[in-house]
């Protein structure tokens, strides 16, 4: 029988959580000795737990369970930069992603390692040397506080070489040579705020693609977007939302027409909006949009939800989670019509990942 | 053989790992390339590139603040200590 499997992330380490049927859940963890969780993934190849982690005291680590998260190694052989590299800075590795046999980690300082013993070396693959903007995004003085440098891995699931990472700040890029070389990939964006480069200098939170790698979302600093030639130009989805603003987002698995989103109030506090907590559900394609709030805090909600902070399974009827930055989480299994908090009381929730398990 | 004193924290990570123990080595940054060898990944626990300490960890010789590369006595105490800090 199958079994589902959340793995989220916290500030303090990270929790493993199983069900049979997706109402009562079972809770393990602290797992990776409650270090800083940046993103946490199962290997559906290898059936590995793999988490990005950065301890304050103790450095940036790929942790890796074979056996659902009973035993763990760690390892950052290789997770550094060299110190002729122009003095790039290692703070933390912030992404995490297995595909095609490898696992690719990126980092701030941005760069780009891979892994292909199954996370236990690794190896450079880019810092951007040379990049249009580089300077710029690896300057601590213009960087955001909670800098996360590479702040996303966006495997192709067909073509190995080909995947989507994005740059904290500046931009989206595709590379289709493993990593050699990039194209920003963000015509169409919107930026309200002086343009020092033409192709990058837009703020990219969160590119979440449908089950075609055609059909993309991207939740913007400034605006929801939606691409339909895998990344190429984006095209504003914005009206309909109650603000332009926020983090989390999830593409349905079976229909490229339907997708959710989170939307945050703009401002310092990056909260829901006025403290009404909802998840709001596209089913065309970004022409309109309807808020899920049935089980949600109706009010005096005030909760974020960071970029890695909500998924979906896979399911024939595909289950829908969310964790907040405040260790709240939220499950629906019946595509976002109602909603019920599950697991317990968490430290800051910064990643939700969820794999099914044979 | 100078006697080395490591905090708490790094135990978990490396199965062994003992709270105190005695080693031959000329200075700090030898003295963790040693354990390094013996339980591999230890260095980069405690050491960025460059070399240096990583910006929380702090070694004391013989009660006086210290760094990599410290040389060690016969019989230095060398303190391996994470700052007290985060909440």
């Amino acid at each position: 029988m199958s079994k589902s499997v959340l793995l989220i992330g916290t500030r303090k380490g990270l929790f493993v959580l199983e069900s049979g049927d997706r109402r009562d859940w079972s809770v393990r963890g602290p797992y990776c000795e409650s270090w800083p969780i940046y993103q946490a993934v199962l290997d559906p190849e290898s059936g590995t737990i793999y988490a990005a982690a950065a301890s304050e005291w103790l450095g940036s680590a790929i942790w890796r369970s074979a056996d659902l998260g009973e035993s763990w190694e760690h390892s950052s052989e290789g997770i550094g930069y060299p110190a002729e590299d122009g003095g790039l800075k290692l703070s933390k590795v912030s992404s995490v992603m297995p595909a095609h046999g490898r696992l690719l980690v990126g980092a701030e300082s941005a760069g780009l390692f891979e892994s292909t013993d199954g996370g236990k070396t690794f190896s450079l693959v880019t810092t951007f040397e040379g990049h249009e903007g580089r300077e710029a995004w690896n300057d601590p003085a213009q960087q955001p506080p909670g800098h996360l440098g590479l702040s996303a891995i966006i495997p192709h699931p067909e073509e190995r070489d080909r995947f989507w990472i994005i740059v904290q700040g500046y931009s989206l890029f595709e590379t289709t040579d493993g990593g050699q070389t990039w194209t920003p990939r963000n015509k169409g964006l919107r930026r309200d705020w002086p343009a020092e480069y033409e192709e990058i200098g837009f703020c990219v939170h969160k590119v979440a693609p449908a089950a075609d790698f055609e059909r993309m979302y991207q939740q913007n600093h400034v605006g929801m977007h939606r691409s339909d030639d895998a990344g190429k130009t984006w095209t504003e989805i914005t009206e309909g939302l109650p603000t332009e603003f926020g983090f989390a987002a999830a593409t349905h698995p079976h229909d490229r027409d339907t997708f959710y989103v989170i939307p945050l109030d703009p401002g310092h506090g990056r909260t829901m909006p006025e403290g009404k907590a909802a998840v709001w559900r596209t089913r065309d394609g970004g022409s309109s949009w309807q808020p899920l709030t049935n089980g949600l805090p109706p009010e005096n909600a005030y909760v974020g939800v960071l970029r890695e902070g909500m998924t979906m399974d896979d399911r024939d009827a595909p289950g829908l989670y969310f964790g907040t930055s405040t260790g709240q989480l939220f499950a629906s299994t019946d595509e976002g019509e109602s909603w019920g908090q599950i697991g317990g009381l968490f430290p800051g929730i910064t990643s939700v990942t969820v794999a099914t398990v044979e | 053989m100078a006697e080395l004193h490591l905090p708490p924290m790094l135990q978990p990570l490396f199965p062994g790992l003992p709270r105190e123990l005695g080693i031959e080595a000329g200075t700090v940054l030898e003295a963790i390339d040693s354990l390094d060898e013996r339980w591999p990944g230890f260095r980069d626990r405690l050491v960025e590139p460059g070399p240096a300490l990583r910006p929380h960890i702090n070694v004391y010789v013989d009660r006086e603040r210290g760094g990599l590369e410290t040389e060690l006595g016969a019989a230095s105490r060398v303190d391996v200590i994470a700052a007290i800090s985060g909440g």
